[in-house]
């Protein structure tokens, strides 16, 4: 518990340094929901992530397509598996919806996309 | 021309060990901190080779007049049973542009007068005219035979749809509302057949029509392995592709006709 909160004020701290979000996820979805919430890493180290997660995107998303490589820690469905909050019912918000976690630091950077126009926004069991 | 590229060669094959289980991993990256793995069932981590080439072979005899089994099938697997008619709009219209990937068509001989029902998809041909004509290269040719769109680089223009003489694609004419994560799907742009390529790259080893028919009319496989179900049968049977005379040298292959 401590630790979880030591690395938050960190991540807070550094959100601020790096790239001057200071990004509330205050969507529908209920605060400590998502598997990630329950985890200490994502994919690749957090500053790295912050930065670059685009990157990872689109090259996971021609390798795939491409390729067919599916073994891989940077699918954008993963991104949204582990990422999805539920709200009070249980049921997953979409990423993309207010204030959730995809959605609340593209709408504070300004940075619109249209993956969602195609891509579920919540994991649909297949 | 170049030389069909489906002929039986084993060289250099690689084995593929489905139902191998994917093993949850994490790297360190601190004490304590552990970068997150995401596990899977069997899924490449290799590129797709043109070692393989995927195609059909489809027993039109046994293909039952009224029956649409593979086609429901196909909608369910694919999220097409999950569009719906726009608001408003005209019934014979929706049912006109209706994405299908597959269609059950009627063949009919005009000197005998002898009539076929068959399912007609995108028959994955070695020179497919949709990937010639495509401006952008959306549409192409995975190494592995199969031919598909990548929607990411679709501009919606259409001429695939032209150039194709199986009329095997459709377009999305409305924006999506309900889709699976294993197909996205949205407004503007071009889909066809994949062969269920979400099975190929995790390890499945069949199609969703295949499974669904009952009469077992399609039988799906490599077309370079000699010891395949499809390579076998096509050795016994005689096959045609349809609309040979076009040289497209088609994935998907028909018996009874
Ligand atoms: C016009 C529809 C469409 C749009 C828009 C779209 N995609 Fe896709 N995307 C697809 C389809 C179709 C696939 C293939 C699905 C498959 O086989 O897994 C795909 C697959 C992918 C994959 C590989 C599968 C996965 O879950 O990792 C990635 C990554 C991806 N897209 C990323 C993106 C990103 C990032 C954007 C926005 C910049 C985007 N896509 C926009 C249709 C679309
Ligand atoms: C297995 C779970 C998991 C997966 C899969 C995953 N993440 Fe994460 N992600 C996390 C965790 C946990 C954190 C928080 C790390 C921390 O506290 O430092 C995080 C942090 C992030 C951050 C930084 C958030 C911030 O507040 O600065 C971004 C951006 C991010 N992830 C994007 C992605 C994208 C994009 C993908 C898909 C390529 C992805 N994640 C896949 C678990 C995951
Ligand atoms: C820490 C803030 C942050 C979080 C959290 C975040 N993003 Fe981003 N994302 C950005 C920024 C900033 C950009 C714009 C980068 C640029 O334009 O250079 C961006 C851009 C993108 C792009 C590229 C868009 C394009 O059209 O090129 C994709 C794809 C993307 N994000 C996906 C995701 C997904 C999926 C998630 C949720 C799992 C997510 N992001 C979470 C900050 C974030």
């Amino acid at each position: 518990m401590k630790g979880k909160f030591g690395l938050s004020l960190l991540m807070a701290l550094c959100l601020g340094l790096c790239g001057g979000l200071g990004v509330v996820y205050a969507g529908e979805g209920v605060e400590g929901s998502a598997k990630a919430d329950r985890l200490d890493a994502c994919v690749a180290p957090t500053a790295f992530m912050r930065r670059n997660h685009f990157e990872l995107i689109e090259h996971q998303r021609h390798i795939t397509v491409h390729e067919g490589i599916r073994k891989t820690d940077n699918s954008l469905a993963g991104c949204i598996d582990c990422h999805v909050r539920r709200d009070a019912q249980g049921s997953p918000v979409p990423v993309n919806a207010p204030g959730e976690f995809c959605a609340a630091c593209h709408e504070y950077a300004g940075a619109s996309l249209d993956c969602f126009t195609c891509h579920a926004t919540k994991p649909t069991g297949n | 021309m170049s030389q069909p590229t489906d002929q039986p060669s084993n060289t250099g094959r690689r084995e593929f060990l489905a139902g191998a289980t994917g093993v949850a991993a994490a790297t360190v990256v601190a004490p304590g901190v552990f970068l997150q793995s995401v596990a899977n069932a069997a899924p490449r981590d290799t590129a797709v080779s043109s070692d393989v080439r995927y195609g059909m072979l489809i027993d039109t005899s046994k293909c039952a007049d009224g029956c649409n089994d593979c086609v429901t099938a196909c909608d369910k697997e694919n999220g097409l049973d999950m569009l719906v008619k726009p608001e408003g709009a005209d019934d014979e219209l929706w049912d006109m542009q209706r994405p299908r990937w597959i269609r059950t068509v009627k063949l009919r001989n005009n000197l005998t007068g002898h009539v076929s029902t068959l399912p007609m998809m995108c028959q994955h041909c070695e020179h497919p005219p949709c990937v010639d004509v495509c401006p952008t290269g959306a549409s192409f040719r995975r190494a592995d035979g199969i031919v598909m769109v990548d929607r990411h680089t679709c501009i919606g223009c259409r001429y695939c749809m032209m150039a194709c003489p199986y009329n095997a694609r459709s377009f999305i004419h409305e924006a999506v509302q309900f889709k699976l994560t294993a197909t996205p799907r949205g407004k503007g742009c071009v889909e066809s057949c994949n062969l269920c390529v979400q099975r190929r790259d995790n390890g499945g080893t069949t199609t969703a029509c295949q499974d669904a028919c009952k009469q077992g009319a399609i039988v799906f496989g490599d077309l370079k392995d000699p010891n395949s179900a499809v390579s076998q049968a096509m050795s016994k049977y005689p096959t045609v592709q349809i609309r040979a005379d076009l040289k497209l040298n088609t994935g998907v292959r028909y018996t009874d006709v």
